[in-house]
């Protein structure tokens, strides 16, 4: 392995960095928050000031070496804080996703046994009350906003600023013991343990080094040329090891900015107001900015219109080679630069990405054209591959290496390997430590020599280097007749369609390939309103045989692509329907970062399936949903099963 | 005779304090209809006190002789121990008296931040053409009242719609800023007319929490008409129930919902 064994200076741990930046650019910002409408801003100086008054008061609290300590809430530079303070204490900081309902909270919290819990607001106090029954382990809990909780019991509820003011009081008293422990941790000390979202079965705890993390942040730092001076704006889950990285890694590594939005409806003005220099969203965040731009250009006046598709069209003919540095003739050039003035740059503006000059996307393959539509109004976006075990980073596109079909090229220190399977295997410096009370899981993960299987199937190209991801290893499998069974590529091949948000392919080991479709209801709902189709819900647009028509032309259009591809021509969707809900999180069809859980899918659903297989033309189901604040309802419905045109494979070797 | 009882602490801690207006019969007429005849209650510091009744019951009318509207022929209002002579209603709400309507009367063309700005002009003291120029002494009371009105803007979480234009803003969120910009006036009493008319159920559980959260945080009383039955039993300490201009009934949710008299007005009653 290539790494360095020492880190670099004394750098070791979080803290330490943290007391680097505090003296190195005392007075640069560290973080910023809106509220009450206005930026507040702290300096690395007054940082650490807040975190050492938070830690010693944690101290005193009754923190101990090697505790848990639990943060929930969302984006907060207080519960980024916590996370370095409870590491000041010697403990383990566990963010947990705020919108977990209880029962999730009340595995993850029994399994890593917390001791200490830092909640950012009442609903997530009243979340942790509800389960502490079932938390033996648990004693205290800290919050950080008071609204409402005036009237709770408070002997082991504690607010958040005045744990700071004891901390602050006790300063001479307990410094040194803060210190100490400071001075204890190394690289191999645990940096923080994330839970896993979990496809399959029950969130792993993945613990992380501080080697894992500095290591991480310092190659991929360099690897993107990231700056001090640099601003992030912070709106992803915290409990996301994307979000430790960008916003407590690489910031603390480098020492830039971190913005918090003041909350989470607000995260477009925010973005705009910030105008972030190193932004990483996922695929889908990019997909709803494009059709709320491509909405809005719907209703523009025809002038506009028309300015609109001539300067997109320009870009994209030259948009991403100018970003790339190839040459490009001297009239498009002026062209660009028109269109830069009078469209690109005002849009840029508004999205707020006016500044990005590393842009990342990654968790799931992104449109072609989403992609290339933000490329070529010269946004730097790219895309990585990497997973929670790996801290983030295994691929990722070097600057001027660009594609959409492409996850880039190993990062700096990692090797990848590709099974007899076509499994993606990796190791690197970032590989993880363990799973939590599970050597079994970590065994089956990580071999002895340290490779980790990603559990997706792949290949690099020979040529460029780059690894290009088909789809889960799992998922792959087989049709009755032995071709390719890839349903992930048949999927995002659908999403990428405005008007479709989720699409579940079945046919594993059957004779044809099936489909769920969910709807885009903003997409969907502003096509119905400019053509005057009236809906009372969504259940009704979703089976209204217009939309069902216009469905069914974007599956033809895609079995027709599909069919180009010899080895997956045999995932053409035979028969589709479209769902009469929204697959959702809180029912657990999808994981917390809206990955389709297939299996529960599949039993969930399974009237429908046997549906789908056995030529029927209307299905009638009920189905229970969870609403936001964990009741349940059904809701039921009769659907309709149509059928798309498929192309015959031998049609295309007629063609061949 | 103002009630000087030291006032009570309700079921869920919260502690009521002494009558801090009083209705003292109350008639008001309109040529030859009696809106109001003759009604007395009164509303204590720091309780949810709500007005219910049938359509036309007179409820509106009842809040508009509270917030100064109307002026009654007969009776008189009774405010923080002494009679209320009768005023504009600015002067009503310089006492500290804010309200909302039931027809939403917000400033369509100016963003919701504006609007709740325009609940902190009765504590602004500068003058317009000081104001004009925004220099000292304004531009401080500008910054003061800006904080009021952003603690406001976030205790109701509409942050995401601050600069954006109230005519675009759907009903829900029209009458959430009509909250707002009642308690920017930081009132003693706040009265809501109708607040949760033409919700969904889910709007409607967001308001009553505000309520809730409004009278909890600050301590203010809230005097409030409501057509749903089931959200005045939920939120209010003390109910009056009008039915044709009269009194019918005065009490607790519980008093209330078993008096025959209410249970004749809401169920209709035979006349033979």
């Amino acid at each position: 392995m290539t790494q360095s064994q020492s880190g670099t200076r004394d750098l070791l741990s979080v803290p330490a960095l943290l007391e680097r930046n505090a003296t190195a650019f005392e007075n640069a910002p560290a973080y910023r928050e809106k509220e009450f409408g206005i930026w507040q801003s702290w300096t690395w100086g007054q940082t650490r000031e807040e975190i050492e008054a938070l830690a010693i008061g944690l101290i005193d609290l009754g923190v101990a070496e090697g505790d848990f300590v639990a943060v929930i809430g969302r984006n907060r530079p207080y519960l980024y804080w916590s996370m370095i303070a409870a590491q000041m204490c010697g403990a383990i900081p566990v963010p947990l996703y705020q919108d977990a309902v209880a029962e999730e909270m009340a595995y993850v919290l029994s399994h890593c046994g917390a001791r200490f819990v830092i909640a950012g607001d009442q609903e997530q106090v009243d979340k942790v009350i509800e389960v502490q029954a079932e938390l033996p382990n648990f004693e205290q809990m800290i919050y950080l906003d008071p609204r409402g909780l005036r009237k709770y019991d408070h002997s082991k509820l504690h607010q958040y600023s005045h744990i700071q003011d004891v901390g602050r009081a006790k300063r001479d008293e307990l410094q040194a013991e803060m210190k100490a422990r400071i001075a204890k941790l190394d690289y191999d000390s645990t940096c923080v343990m994330l839970y896993t979202s979990g496809t399959t079965g029950k969130p792993k705890g993945v613990v992380l080094s501080n080697r894992n993390v500095i290591e991480t942040s310092k190659s991929s730092s360099e690897f993107d040329g990231l700056r001090q001076t640099d601003d992030i704006l912070a709106y992803l889950p915290m409990a996301w090891v994307g979000d430790f990285i960008f916003s407590v890694g690489q910031a603390l590594w480098t020492g830039f900015c971190t913005n918090c939005p003041e909350s989470a409806d607000t995260m477009h003005v925010d973005l705009r107001e910030i105008g972030p220099t190193y932004y990483f969203a996922p695929p889908r965040v990019f997909e709803t900015q494009l059709t709320q731009v491509m909405i809005r250009m719907e209703d523009a006046d025809p002038i506009k219109k028309r300015l609109f598709r001539y300067f997109m069209d320009q870009a994209k003919k030259v948009g991403p080679a100018i970003l790339d540095g190839h040459s490009v003739g001297l009239m498009d050039r002026l062209k660009y630069a028109l269109g830069e003035l009078v469209i690109y740059g005002p849009l840029k503006n508004t999205l707020g990405f006016s500044r990005v000059r590393v842009g990342y996307t990654a968790g799931e393959a992104i449109g072609p054209e989403i992609f290339d539509f933000y490329r070529s109004m010269g946004i730097n976006l790219k895309q990585l591959y990497g997973q929670t075990e790996a801290t983030v980073f295994i691929t990722a596109q070097p600057d001027g290496q660009v594609r959409s079909d492409t996850v880039g090229v190993k990062c700096p220190g990692v090797e990848l390997k590709i099974s007899d399977s076509g499994e993606v295997f990796y190791r690197s410096p970032g590989v993880f430590v363990e799973y939590y009370k599970n050597p079994e899981s970590t065994a089956g993960t990580k071999d002895a020599e340290g490779w980790v299987a990603t559990g997706d199937a792949g290949f690099v190209e020979e040529d460029t280097g780059h690894l290009r991801i088909i789809d889960r290893a799992k998922d792959v499998g087989k049709m009755a007749n032995g071709s390719l069974f890839a349903p992930k590529y048949v999927e995002n091949k659908l999403k990428f369609f405005p008007n479709i948000l989720e699409a579940v392919v079945f046919g594993n080991g059957r004779e044809e390939c099936t489909a769920f479709i969910n709807i885009d209801l903003t997409a969907v709902g502003n096509w119905a309103e400019r053509n005057n189709i009236s809906y009372g819900s969504y259940q009704e647009l979703a089976g209204h045989p217009q939309v069902l028509a216009a469905v069914q032309s974007h599956v033809e259009e895609i079995n027709a692509s599909v069919a180009e591809d010899e080895m997956l021509s045999g995932c053409q969707v035979h028969r589709f329907v479209v769902l009469h809900k929204e697959l959702d999180a809180d029912d657990g069809e999808l994981t917390r970062t809206r990955k389709v859980r297939r299996r529960i899918i599949e039993e969930k659903f399974a009237d429908i399936i046997a549906a789908l297989y056995d030529g029927s033309e209307k299905v009638s189901t009920t189905t229970e949903v969870t609403y936001e604040d964990g009741r349940k309802g059904s809701i039921s419905a009769t659907l309709e099963i149509r059928s798309a045109a498929v192309q015959t494979v031998s049609q295309k070797m007629a063609a061949e | 005779m103002l009630d000087q009882t030291e006032g009570y602490v309700t079921a869920d801690g919260r502690k009521i304090g002494g009558v801090v207006m009083e209705m003292k019969n109350i008639t008001l007429r309109f040529g030859g209809v009696e809106a109001i005849k003759d009604i007395s209650f009164d509303i204590r510091e720091g309780e949810i006190r709500a007005i219910i009744g049938p359509n036309g019951a007179g409820k509106s009318s009842m809040l508009n002789v509270i917030s100064g509207f109307y002026i009654p022929q007969q009776g008189e209002v009774w405010y923080k121990g002494a009679p209320r002579p009768p005023m504009k209603p600015f002067e009503v709400a310089r006492q500290g008296i804010a309200r909302t309507f039931q027809n939403i009367a917000l400033f369509e063309g100016m963003s919701v931040l504006d609007n709740v700005m325009t609940g902190r002009l009765t504590q602004m003291q500068t003058g317009l053409f000081a104001q004009a120029f925004w220099k000292g002494k304004a531009e401080a009371e500008e910054t003061e009242n800006r904080e009021k009105a952003e603690k406001v803007i976030d205790f109701l979480e509409i942050q995401a719609i601050r600069k954006t234009p109230v005519a675009r803003l759907p009903y829900g969120l029209k009458k959430r800023v009509e909250l707002a910009r009642a308690l920017a006036a930081e009132p003693t009493i706040l009265l809501l007319d109708e607040p949760m008319a033409g919700m969904n159920v889910e709007e409607k559980e967001d308001m009553s929490r505000f309520i809730l959260d409004v009278n909890d945080e600050f301590g203010t009383t809230i005097a409030l008409i409501e057509h749903d039955m089931g959200v005045v039993m939920d939120l209010s300490d003390r109910v009056v129930v009008m039915d044709y201009g009269k009194k019918i009934g005065d009490g607790t949710p519980d008093e209330v919902r078993s008096n025959q008299d209410v249970i004749d007005a809401y169920l209709g009653v035979s006349h033979d």
